[in-house]
């Protein structure tokens, strides 16, 4: 049974088609690169996959049934990091501990003490657990988002662009923390612009180009060692990641 | 001591007490969200449903003729704070909508209240807060509907966090994202209205901000962010309260001074404490 089949699917935002029509699907333990360039469509798709944006058209399926709110409980998603942004402090223990809420589940288990710490652990940020998220690097803030989709224990994760921003080291071992939710069956849809660090953990890569899809299969050669640690960047990221220089599973500057 | 067994100082003190601790739950998630003038929209269409009470009231011909001012008011607030997220959760520029409810909601109020044959100068204990004008069954409906904002925004404050962190990450879960925000305009409005007679409509916003940005230098929780600040909010108000017991002074005004005043005296002590001049 496939974990995510997304079909024919068709977004219009205010009044512009965006998505022409894409199909994509996911089996349990495959990860899927979702590639293209800005404005391609790529987190169009995701978010409507995640419920955030309505179909025009299409259908979309998690686990052989419609995808609706209650279906979502097995999905983790990990956001563009500028869409997790209050005004009021919070500490990264009580952002993983909202992963833990969804349909009909308004509170988070009193027990979930243990549960929300091995998230966190798990991307190597448990000693941030009280720090505010507002102060903490860019690479630190997407670990805790990747810890707050980890938490809900998902057999889907989706992620959209979890690596902008991030230092190379970190994306290596966020590749390694993902290849393990990759060996115990999770199905993970990945947004990245280059493969980089991830190149040898991607099965198949999906490319969209003006909403449509443009090539499935092999991740196009290029793409695939344009960002590998060492390789020459001619463009450096905008929103690089300064203070944040440590490895997942590595103690580094905080 | 004496004062204390006054039951209009009683009344003042238990109103500004609720209202206080109340106002900032409702502010915590406004500041969450980045609405936090939402409060200034919502409090002038809360003032045209006063006028529209007061002239319900002269066209049935109450001898109270304010006496459908309050429930008017709780009416026009929750239409307006449901208006204002149905147009923001649309993508619409939400300080554009409560602009126009603001100029809007004041416009309505000073026409309606002339029609009711009243003058502006009614409307002043509204726009001012007349907190020296409570009477026993005021405390009451306040303490319910305080109550029932303390209630729902401490029982749900995992999701309502959730919603007003990020909302799409909220969408993904499979959390009723929708209810939860009428749910935020809902408290929001009912929070405003309840204020509306200690600070007034044009300060009201202040009672719910106020205590949340100075609580946001003194910790990096979100939940103790909102409890320090409904302990903020308390004391602010009682302290206003009680110096216009013996000082000739405006309670609403004095109280958003006292906050002010406390929110830069906040500020400045955390900034020096950050630069290591004074000892933390």
């Amino acid at each position: 049974m496939l974990a995510l089949e997304a079909k024919n699917v068709r977004v219009s935002l205010q009044g512009t088609e965006i998505l022409h029509g894409v199909s994509l699907d996911a089996a349990p333990g495959e990860v899927v690169a979702l590639m293209g360039g800005n404005g391609s469509g790529k987190s169009t798709f995701v978010r409507a996959v995640v419920g955030a944006i309505p179909l025009h058209e299409g259908t979309i399926a998690m686990f052989g049934a419609p995808a609706t709110p209650n279906s979502r409980k097995h999905l983790g998603y990990v956001p563009q990091r500028v869409s997790a942004a209050g005004g009021v402090s919070a500490t990264a223990y009580e952002v993983v501990a909202s992963g833990l809420l969804g349909y009909r589940a308004l509170r988070a288990p009193r027990d979930a003490g243990d549960q929300i710490r091995a998230a966190l652990r798990a991307v190597s940020v448990e000693d941030l657990a009280t720090h505010d998220v507002t102060r903490l690097s860019g690479g630190q803030k997407q670990r805790v988002l990747i810890a707050r989709a980890l938490v809900r224990d998902p057999r889907l994760l989706i992620l959209d662009e979890p690596m902008a921003g991030v230092d190379l080291q970190s994306q290596v071992a966020l590749a390694h923390a993902l290849g393990h939710l990759k060996e115990h069956g999770v199905a993970i849809v990945i947004v990245v612009h280059e493969l980089g660090a991830l190149t040898r953990l991607i099965d198949r890569a999906v490319v969209l180009e003006h909403g449509c899809v443009t090539h499935e299969g092999s991740p196009p050669p290029d793409l695939g060692v344009h960002a590998l640690p060492g390789h020459d960047h001619e463009h450096a990221h905008e929103d690089e990641d300064p203070g944040a220089h440590s490895t997942l599973g590595l103690e580094g500057p905080r | 001591m004496s004062l204390l067994t006054d039951p209009l100082v009683q009344r003042m003190l238990l109103v500004g007490l609720l209202v206080g601790m109340a106002a900032p739950i409702v502010g915590t998630y406004l500041v969450q969200r980045r609405m936090a003038l939402l409060g200034d929209g919502v409090g002038h269409v809360a003032l045209a449903g006063v006028a529209a009470g007061w002239l319900a009231g002269s066209a049935a011909g109450l001898a109270q003729r304010d006496a459908l001012a309050v429930p008017g008011a709780v009416i026009f607030a929750i239409a307006g704070a449901v208006i204002i997220e149905r147009m923001r959760s649309r993508g619409e520029a939400a300080d554009v909508v409560m602009a126009i409810l603001f100029y809007g909601g004041i416009a309505t109020g000073v026409l309606l209240i002339g029609m009711a044959g009243g003058s502006n100068a009614n409307l002043l204990g509204y726009l001012f807060g007349s907190i020296s004008t409570v009477t026993w069954t005021d405390v009451w409906i306040t303490a319910a509907l305080a109550i029932a904002i303390v209630a729902i925004g401490l029982g749900f404050k995992s999701a309502l966090f959730a919603v007003t962190h990020d909302q799409e990450f909220a969408r993904s879960t499979g959390l009723p994202v929708e209810v939860l925000n009428l749910v935020v305009a809902i408290l929001a409005a009912v929070t405003i209205t309840v204020a509306m007679r200690v600070v007034g409509v044009l300060l009201v916003s202040a009672l719910m901000i106020l205590p949340v940005a100075i609580a946001q230098h003194l910790t990096r929780s979100f939940s103790r962010t909102m409890y320090l600040a409904m302990g903020i909010g308390a004391v602010l108000t009682l302290t206003g309260v009680s110096i216009t017991l013996t000082q000739n002074l405006q309670p609403g005004a004095l109280i958003v001074v006292l906050g002010v005043i406390a929110y830069v005296g906040t500020t400045a002590v955390t900034s020096l404490v950050r630069r290591g001049k004074v000892p933390s």
